[in-house]
């Protein structure tokens, strides 16, 4: 996923389609693609496509992997996520709602802000390195270090925040602060990358464009929608998807900073699926999770692609 | 979607090297000491705190007295600790022996990771008397032995000695009764302090409901542990008891994960029930005067929850006499010694624990008197995590009073039961 995104940014050279048609003139060989492909092939059946064939297996047994026993269970581990009121139903899918909740909130966040940040970055001022610098630098740390540094700025009671605010809002332990917390530190910890990314499709666009749209009598506004944004598309369709899926995943932020609080609803789905598989033994199980997980993912990004593609067309 | 593929590669891994056989046992030799050739035992444990230092000294002391035996201890957190332990002694590298918590025993005995030590403790002659009778009984499942107990660490009651004095009360005599205990609270809110802070999580709100659960006369599941009873009228009463500390303003709302214990070395409380392994890092805070009894009495009965560190051996695919010899050795050694006390631990062995050395620790003498009346959970594989997954959230849902006591324990009792059930059938117990 995401690679349809990264196709569209590369540049391809006018020259490329002439070599390969040279390059069958020589003589190719049929197999010389595969051996083309082989490095990254071979990684990517052992580490790919073999893991997630063994995970369907799996997902279809009560798999301990510690037991002798691996009972085929059918679909069962399938259908208990799906029966209301079964006890692995109800925490699967409110960590799958926490996962949602977290998602919808970032991602807007994420795209915009950085936005923002890079065509700031992108005019011409004094210390403009620095501050590029300073905005990319929390990206550098690790999720370990950023969620135990708020964690402790953040707690409730002993926090520096509520300390300085005089204040005793339950920055970690209840909603919906938790969630503001994990969003906000999430959005301060990672918008360097997406800023990034922005600034370096900013720098790529022609200053003539938007010489042109002065000349034609475009104020800002009308500059930043009709030169910028279409011009950024393809790296817009880029940080959409990857944000999403990096959304979709959070794991280290709520693992370490709320431990889930209050009362597991701040669980995310990877957190409950490595829990069930890796602390409770019940691989199969989490293998089942892990594929609604993953159904969930790709229907998603499929969605954007076809809302970018539909938006294409039209133009 | 990398992380899912981590996960899926790491479960591909972790499959490819089951296979153990149930219920492994090995011969450990005869005799209480040591003299084949020079062998290298591997040690793994958890303690990556204060307490590592400490082992690590015992572990040189008995290196000392044994010649011909080395170990490499490993040490890593216990949150990874059980994730690593079994997938190493299925794959052929895991440790000679290791340290692990007794509620973790049923569940590695049920994958074959460690081996059930019947002929040890018979050839070196240990009984229950010998030791702490609950503890003994904790480390035994389905009536074999798999654990040899090193120590016991339960909660007590912690006191600020400074800010039980600016609040008049005596810090010489700790409340004994739940009548004392609310009496000195309410002395201690008149003078503008929250003197209990109630957690919602495991540590230490937790450990506070298990042992009102039982001081109110209630258990946490029958004695098989098919059935999770702590929504009886007990464990209703004794969570009542938490979120009335909040209601009747000794304890503030919403506290964090280890607040209640940074703001007791901080002076923002008066008392914590916290456990054992508290007495090391309250002891080295500067400028921290506290003092330590065992739990106030709020229920009928006296009782506080407690967990402990057991001896394990590891199965091994080509078994090394020699090895297993040492291992006992060296278990023997170091559960008699009271030198393991000073980490902030009850030895669990009555020699030690009656022992100079050991009366002379007075915090952890005092936690001692509480012996008699410690509780451990049933023996059940996977129960810990059933009640992880279930009661944890209830108490924590009670705690915050986003339910009422009664609907958060009836329904986590509900799930729990059938989290019980499935686990049943996996174990076929």
């Amino acid at each position: 996923m995401g690679t349809g995104a990264l196709e569209q940014l590369k540049v391809r050279p006018p020259a490329a389609k002439r070599i390969a048609v040279r390059g069958v003139e020589r003589g190719m060989r049929s197999w010389t693609p595969w051996l083309f492909l082989a490095p990254y092939l071979v990684l990517f059946t052992l580490f790919v496509a073999i893991p997630v064939l063994y995970g369907l297996w799996m997902s279809l047994h009560n798999w301990d992997q510690f037991l002798d026993e691996k009972p085929w269970a059918g679909l069962s581990n399938y259908t208990e996520l799906f029966r209301p009121g079964s006890a692995k139903a109800g925490p699967f899918w409110s960590a799958m709602r926490a996962t949602g909740i977290f998602t919808v909130l970032s991602v807007p966040l994420l795209v915009i802000l950085p936005l923002g940040v890079a065509m700031l970055l992108n005019e011409r001022f004094r210390g403009r390195s620095f501050f590029r610098a300073m905005y990319f630098a929390p990206y550098v740390l690790g999720v370990v270090v950023v969620s135990m540094v708020f964690r402790f700025l953040l707690d409730p009671n002993i926090g520096a925040l509520n300390h300085l605010l005089g204040s005793t809002t339950p920055w970690t332990t209840a909603l919906p602060w938790a969630w503001i917390s994990l969003v906000g530190m999430t959005v301060w910890w990672t918008m360097g990358f997406n800023a990034v990314i922005y600034l370096a499709g900013l720098q790529d666009i022609d200053s003539q464009l938007y010489e042109a749209a002065k000349v034609d009598g475009a104020n800002v506004w009308q500059r930043f929608c009709n030169v910028t944004l279409p011009a950024l598309r393809p790296v817009i369709v880029f940080v959409v998807t990857v944000t999403i899926l990096a959304s979709a995943n959070v794991f280290g932020q709520s693992y370490l900073m709320t431990q889930g609080a209050p009362e597991k609803k701040t669980r995310t789905a990877i957190m409950f699926i490595a829990e069930e598989g890796f602390q409770d033994f019940n691989l199969g199980s989490a293998a089942a999770m892990s594929y609604v997980l993953a159904l969930f993912l790709m229907a998603l990004s499929a969605g954007v692609f076809f809302f970018f593609r539909r938006g294409e067309d039209r133009r | 979607m990398s992380r899912q593929q981590f996960l899926f590669a790491c479960a591909a891994l972790l499959a490819g090297c089951g296979g153990a056989s149930r219920r492994p046992t090995a011969s450990f030799g005869t005799g209480t000491g040591y003299d084949g050739p020079p062998v290298t035992l591997d040690f793994w444990n958890g303690f990556t705190g204060g307490d590592g230092p400490q082992m690590l000294a015992l572990v040189e002391a008995f290196e000392k007295q044994h010649r011909n035996v080395r170990v490499r201890m490993v040490t890593s957190r216990w949150e990874d600790f059980y994730t690593k332990l079994p997938a190493a002694v299925a794959s052929g590298q895991g440790p000679d022996l290791a340290l692990m918590h007794v509620d973790q025993i049923p569940t590695n005995a049920e994958h074959g990771t460690i081996l059930a030590l019947d002929d040890l403790v018979r050839d070196l002659g240990l009984r229950e008397q010998d030791f702490a009778a609950p503890v003994w009984r904790a480390g035994a499942y389905q009536g074999r032995r798999y654990g040899v107990p090193l120590d016991m660490h339960p909660i007590g009651l912690y006191a600020n000695t400074q800010v039980l004095e600016k609040a008049g009360l005596d810090p010489k005599r700790l409340p004994e009764t739940r009548d004392e205990y609310e009496a000195a609270l309410e002395e201690l809110k008149g003078k503008g302090i929250q003197g209990h802070w109630v957690t919602p999580f495991f540590f230490t709100g937790g450990h506070q409901f298990m042992s009102l659960l039982w001081q109110f006369g209630g258990e946490l599941t029958d004695p098989a542990a098919t059935r999770a009873t702590w929504n009886s009228d007990a464990g209703v009463e004794a969570l009542e008891w938490l979120r009335s500390l909040i209601k009747r303003g000794y304890s503030p709302r919403n506290v964090g994960q280890d607040a209640d214990s940074i703001a007791f070395k901080n002076g923002q409380n008066a008392f914590i029930w916290n456990g054992a392994w508290a007495i090391g890092d309250y002891g080295s805070t500067e400028g921290l005067k506290w003092t330590l009894a065992p739990l106030p009495r709020i229920g009928s009965e006296k009782a506080a929850w407690s967990n402990s560190h057991n001896f394990t051996v590891m199965r091994q695919s080509s078994p090394d006499e020699n090895r297993l010899r040492a291992a006992k050795v060296l278990i023997d050694t170091i559960t008699k010694s009271p030198a393991w006390a000073e980490a902030g631990q009850i030895p669990a062995r009555r020699s030690a624990r009656e022992s100079p050395a050991f009366r002379k620790l007075e915090a952890q003498s005092r936690l001692a008197e509480q012996v008699p009346d410690l509780r451990f959970a049933a023996a059940a594989p996977g129960l810990s995590d059933v009640r992880e997954a279930t009661l944890d959230i209830a108490i924590a849902q009670a705690v915050n009073g986003s339910q009422t006591v009664r609907h958060a324990l009836d329904d986590s009792a509900r799930r729990a039961n059938e989290l019980l059930r499935l686990n049943r059938e996996k174990y076929a117990t």
